[in-house]
């Protein structure tokens, strides 16, 4: 009975972050495009996508680890969530965290990236293979300073458990960890913008440059389940980020206000500065961002 | 129709490509997928009319007249549509214009890596009946003899508002559940097959390449 509980709850869990992510998705589309002096596709743009992609009829494969990398993808999006508690002290949203999630938040996070590049690798587009040699460095550098904050985080409140580092940070504003370890943060935000892929980071996909990066060859229900998973994995990271940093939430309109505000910072960079080149990028996540997260070590 | 131009290759020979290259090809010739459940498929067709993401392949010179539709002018992201730089994930192919020989080669091979259900437009007279260039020695003049095409959009060149009203046109078509280019290619194949190879002599390439 706990389990099928439990499992309805997970369900329900799951479906809120996803809709919740696409429809992000949609309205910082239509922002930028706002910017852009342009009007823009509808907030609702990312779910006709999905129905789209999914009512393809043919579709073609080039082998088996094809079909593997959009499944990687969306499993890593999904275990990222599912180890993260979406609201605090919520028996719905509490999902499935333990003592030591931290730790399995952070290897979810890589895990996707790279089934993504096993599959697209066996895509044999040239433009994916450019665009995984740059999307696994680039998430190595940024990796560093996201490390560096994590490591920080977890000496100051000497716990690995994320459902403890918030319940730390519920004595008022003055005690999130925006304000407790401003450097910390500050290393991870710069490691948030990487994560989230927008411009000037946004060296993997690079419209116009190599093609769409590693989901060049996908298509149909392959391209579909990367779209949901790019809805599920946007309102992982942005509920990773409130709660490590930004006290959590008590309830969803909260976390839907705090999760805004956050990736408002990746569409304000996003919208103001071009593309870097891959190089450029590196250099930029293994400068300043690293010394924050080493600052951030030495003091704690 | 001929019979004569009605010969059917299955499976398919691909004897354009060299002899150790073939096994990397399908021999296998397209088939139809037949609509689904009438109220299904009326939604289907709903998403689909609504999220149409261009080939952003210029075949053309109409192809200058759809950078002003893609910015911030006429914006067409607002009707949901989007560019998307490989044939895989598109679901319209725009013929911008004129057709050199050459030029159809090229979009065959993108025609036919795009997946079911796909759509065609033509923009310009010259997709029509070759226009200015009808009687030139190196272009194609009617486009339908060599793919199945949804709308035609008549001009020279069209300008955007009246590639927007196609774009409009073609989306009651889907959302009608006429628009079945694909499988109008797949069912004809022999037919549009034998076309392309009248016109282009110098067939390198796979009979079909999904």
């Amino acid at each position: 009975m706990y389990i099928a509980t439990k499992a309805f709850y997970l369900f329900v869990s799951i479906i809120v972050a996803l809709v919740w992510g696409l429809t992000v998705n949609g309205i910082v589309r239509k922002i930028v495009a706002r910017v852009h002096g342009r009007i823009g596709p509808p907030v609702w743009q990312p779910f006709i996508d999905i129905i789209k992609s999914n009512a393809k009829r043919s579709m073609i494969a080039h082998g088996v680890m094809f079909y593997f990398g959009p499944v990687f993808r969306f499993a890593g999006g999904l275990g990222t969530y599912v180890f993260i508690p979406a609201v605090f002290g919520s028996v719905v949203f509490e999902n499935l965290s333990f003592s030591g999630d931290l730790l399995l938040v952070m290897y979810f996070i890589f895990f996707g990236q790279l089934g993504m590049a096993l599959g697209a690798g066996e895509g044999g587009h040239p433009a994916s293979a450019i665009a995984v040699g740059r999307g696994l460095a680039q998430m190595t550098a940024f990796e560093l300073p996201f490390a560096l904050s994590i490591i920080s985080l977890a000496t100051q409140y000497n716990t690995l458990s994320i459902t403890d580092i918030v319940a730390a940070q519920q004595a008022g504003v003055m005690s999130w960890t925006v304000f407790t370890n401003p450097l910390a943060t500050f290393a991870a935000l710069f490691a948030l913008l990487g994560m989230n892929m927008h411009s000037p980071f946004d060296i993997v996909i690079a419209p116009q440059e190599i093609p769409l990066g590693p989901p060049t060859e996908y298509q149909g229900s392959l391209l579909g389940m990367l779209h949901t998973n790019r809805g599920i994995f946007v309102s992982a990271k942005l509920i990773l980020f409130m709660n490590l940093y930004f006290g959590g939430a008590l309830n969803l309109p909260i976390l839907m206000v705090k999760t805004f505000a956050i990736y408002m910072l990746s569409v304000v960079v996003g919208v103001a500065f071009p593309r870097f080149r891959a190089d450029q990028s590196i250099r930029f996540f293994l400068g300043v961002p690293t010394v924050l997260g080493i600052l951030a070590l030495l003091i704690q | 129709m001929k019979s004569t131009e009605n010969k059917i290759i299955h499976p398919l020979e691909n004897a354009g490509v060299p002899e150790d290259q073939r096994h990397l090809y399908c021999d296998a010739s397209p088939r139809p997928y037949p609509a689904l459940n009438k109220y299904v498929e009326r939604f289907l067709n709903w998403a689909r009319a609504n999220s149409l993401w261009i080939l952003g392949y210029g075949t053309g010179c109409g192809a200058i007249e759809l950078r002003p539709l893609l910015t911030s002018r006429f914006d067409i992201s607002q009707y949901g549509m989007n560019p998307r730089p490989t044939p895989r994930q598109s679901s319209v192919f725009i013929i911008g214009g004129y057709l050199s020989v050459k030029t159809l080669k090229r979009v065959i091979r993108s025609y036919e890596q795009m997946q079911n259900p796909k759509f065609v437009v033509g923009l310009g007279s010259c997709t029509v009946n070759g226009g200015m260039y009808w009687d030139s020695y190196n272009t194609v003049n009617r486009l339908d003899y060599y793919l199945p095409v949804d709308v035609y959009v008549a001009g020279c060149m069209p300008r955007p508002e009246a590639i927007i009203a196609g774009f409009e046109k073609l989306k009651s078509t889907i959302m009608a559940g006429q628009a079945e280019g694909a499988n109008e290619y797949a069912e004809r194949f022999d037919w549009y097959k034998s076309n392309q190879k009248k016109i282009i002599k110098d067939w390198d390439m796979p009979d079909y390449n999904w």
